[in-house]
């Protein structure tokens, strides 16, 4: 009998081992893609985390005329995956040399010391950049811990034929997006103007860039958190008013219902960045030809400004033996007339580098329409402002997510879901012991 | 375990045998199962501390923290909310996922069932569906604008959101019990093949049809069986992971911390605390222990025919 209560008891224990096991440290190591230890000769190999279509075509080209420092490139899911897969790579020991970092992420990548400072090799290209982006890449500090690679200015996409059909103008002022918005509820009851994403903390983050808020900020030797501004208060109330409304509806982009409504024409803007091109080919080919881009609605008529989503630079990882070859590669990437012409045709971004913003000339196919598509685009991005990122935007995002969800589910205020924000990323920062500033 | 000197004599004169063969299981369970357990517990009690703007080298520091973090899991409300959604969840796709398990291996098993071989297959193939896999295919069935169900619901009047408030739960276990049941369905199948036909026999002769038979003879024979699945059951609903994870990009009715699982993988791998999710897994482990080792002390005694 007593055997049997042994079995019994290991059988529990076993399970419990099992469930441990399970959520424990992270059981799927990411691939380690680090360089072998440095050999007398041959070239220097460098890995390359990326998510920039066809990189591998362009890093070829690097590689042709480079047989000293070969790349090879790991194709990476993106977004806040990518960023806690490095992380843990690099808290692991072994990450790769070279990653893609966004914008976003960048402090969080300084803070835990997984990406190195480059102001030594890399100072020399910041007059290739505009000031905004090169901060972003500081993060106002003397380091330099990337060099931008795009951005994302962000305009208002639209569907140009059926804003015709409705008898609507392109809206100048966000009060008329939202007299716009009430106008097709009456129209056509099947058909929304536009959605409030509750998945996308970066749409959000550059809608209230663009209404003036200012989330984090370094004073002396303190971080300033400032998530609940006046300013993101005003763009959550708006979005939220007009949610609850009924006249905006409240699916989150990026998924199949969304492609359906940009695809059937139910849904007809998109305030979204200047590499919405290659999302909307994808999603939505039945539009092609349709969509046009105007600059964002302003929130006081006759102003110009703009915010930026996503966006991303080229980091070297602390943990890299090669940090100076891995410089000159990242320059060469993300400077060089050859690359950038590269990375706009066959990856398909809107290159940081402000030379690199002449080579667009040729219009998107989706927009074949619109000639001068760049142009434009040019235009809205000289008038983008950003903010400094701090170093937990995750916690933060993770925050937007589960606070606006609940609120687009409850139609409950949408300046609360901003105070949630605000108070996780307050008291993650207060946990891990951040100078936080009054 | 009640040893005998003799025994311990012969034990003696084995020498060094007995440990060398089990030495290949001993090294793998210390690697695989004892150090990462011991890291965890490690980790555990462990913090980060940032000095200033935390953006220098050398600003942030891993210290001893007690049992700090055990103190914040336990507390965590957030953490008690999902364990209640889990509960909720696994009572009824345990009882639902068995209950047609049970019946369908019932059905297999009688003597006049056609194409059993064909339905026992299409019954068991779901479950060779990867989860994830699964999750999504569901999930595309679920959404509003796409979903097929919302058409049928609509003839008879009915708005429903599948992947709305209070309706998700049911979606996301209808995509568990698809999954599971052909598993389940199985052991308790391979289960009833291993008994005697004279018991069936014996019962016939004494009048019992086959309802009786099935309810009097095959249940209690299948008791052990039952168990198990309930335990795998158990233990399925306390990871629950997969699912509520895949659906969550779809609806906005499911939090980054819905199952106390989700909650470590968002501590570890979207906050980055390594420690605050390592004390939460040794906290969900505990549970998992007391669940478990609690319901098998309850049905030890059908279970294992012990006084």
């Amino acid at each position: 009998m007593r055997t049997r209560r042994f079995s019994a008891v290991a059988a529990a224990l076993l399970t419990a081992v099992l469930v441990a096991g399970c959520g424990g440290s992270g059981s799927d190591a990411p691939e380690s893609a680090q360089s072998s230890a440095p050999a007398a000769s041959g070239p220097v190999k460098l890995t390359y985390w990326t998510w920039v279509p066809n990189m591998d075509k362009i890093v070829e080209v690097w590689n042709k005329a480079h047989p000293d420092i070969q790349v090879t490139v790991s194709k990476q899911a993106g977004g806040d995956d990518a960023s806690a897969k490095f992380l843990t790579a690099a808290k692991a020991g072994n990450p790769p040399d070279l990653i893609q970092a966004e914008y976003q992420h960048l402090p969080s990548f300084v803070a835990a010391e997984a990406v190195a400072d480059i102001s030594g090799s890399a100072g020399q290209v910041r007059s290739e950049f505009s000031e905004g982006l090169w901060n972003l890449v500081t993060l106002g500090t003397d380091g330099v811990y990337g060099i931008p690679q795009d951005s994302g200015p962000m305009m208002l996409y639209y569907r140009a034929d059926l804003f015709e059909k409705y008898g609507i103008e392109v809206p100048k002022t966000w009060d008329e997006y939202a007299e716009a918005a009430r106008t097709v509820r009456k129209k056509d009851p099947k058909v929304y103007l536009g959605t409030f994403s509750s998945k996308d903390p970066g749409s959000f983050a550059g809608l209230a860039q663009q209404a003036g808020a200012q989330w984090w900020s370094i004073s002396g030797d303190a971080w300033k958190v400032n998530v609940n501004d006046p300013a993101t208060v005003k763009v959550a109330d708006y979005w939220g008013g007009l949610v609850k409304e009924g006249v905006i509806d409240d699916m989150p982009y990026f998924t199949p219902e969304w492609n359906k409504a940009l695809n059937d024409g139910t849904l007809l803007t998109w305030p979204s960045a200047v590499w919405a091109p290659g999302v909307l080919e994808a999603n939505a080919p039945k539009g092609k030809g349709k969509w046009a881009i105007a600059p964002l609605p302003q929130w006081t008529a006759g102003e110009n400004v703009s915010g930026f989503w996503g966006g991303s630079s080229t980091a070297v990882a602390a943990a890299s033996k090669y940090q100076e070859q891995a410089v000159r590669f990242a320059t060469w990437l993300n400077t060089d007339p050859e690359a950038l012409a590269l990375l706009v045709k066959e990856g398909a971004i809107y290159p940081a580098s402000t030379k690199g913003q002449s080579v667009l000339t040729e219009a998107p196919d989706y927009f074949a329409g619109q000639e001068d598509f760049w142009q434009r685009a040019n235009e809205v991005a000289a008038t983008a402002r950003g903010f400094t990122f701090g170093p937990n935007v995750n916690v933060t995002y993770d925050a937007f997510r589960n606070a606006f969800d609940k609120a687009v589910q409850n139609r409950s205020s949408f300046a609360d879901a901003v105070t949630a924000m605000h108070e996780a990323t307050v008291a993650d920062m207060r946990k891990s012991g951040f100078q936080l500033a009054q | 375990m009640t040893t005998t000197p003799k025994r311990g004599v012969r034990a003696g004169r084995a020498g060094a045998a007995p440990y060398l063969f089990l030495a290949p299981a001993m090294v793998l369970f210390a690697l695989f199962l004892a150090l990462p357990i011991g890291y965890t517990i490690y980790l555990s009690l462990r913090r980060t501390q940032v000095s200033g703007l935390g953006l220098g080298k050398g600003s942030r520091r891993e210290v001893f923290a007690g049992l700090d973090n055990y103190a914040a899991a336990i507390g965590d409300a957030e953490l008690w909310a999902g364990w209640l959604r889990v509960f909720g969840y696994g009572v009824l796709v345990s009882v639902v996922m068995l209950g047609l398990a049970l019946l369908f291996a019932l059905l297999l098993d009688t003597a006049h069932v056609r194409l059993a071989r064909f339905s026992r297959i299409s019954i068991f193939l779901p479950y060779a569906v990867p989860g994830v896999a699964a999750t999504l295919m569901w999930g595309f069935l679920y959404l509003p604008s796409l979903s097929p169900f919302q058409a049928v619901l609509s003839v008879f009047g009915g708005e429903v959101n599948l992947l709305g408030a209070g309706v998700v739960v049911y979606s996301m276990a209808n995509v568990a019990v698809w999954g599971g049941t052909g598993f389940n369905m199985l052991v308790l199948y391979t289960a009833l093949r291993a008994v005697p036909r004279e018991y069936y026999e014996a019962a016939r002769i004494d009048g019992a049809s086959e309802l009786q038979i099935a309810l009097r003879v095959k249940i209690p024979m299948l008791t052990p069986a039952i168990i198990l699945t309930t335990v795998f059951s158990i233990i399925a609903t306390i990871q629950v992971f997969t699912e509520p994870t895949a659906l969550r990009p779809l609806t906005n009715t499911i939090s980054s911390t819905w199952s106390p699982l989700m909650k470590v993988y968002r501590d570890a791998f979207v906050v980055g605390d390594l420690y605050a999710a390592a004390a939460t897994s040794i906290v969900i482990a505990a549970i998992a222990l007391v669940v478990s080792f609690g319901f098998l002390r309850i049905v030890k005694n059908r279970a294992f025919g012990e006084g």
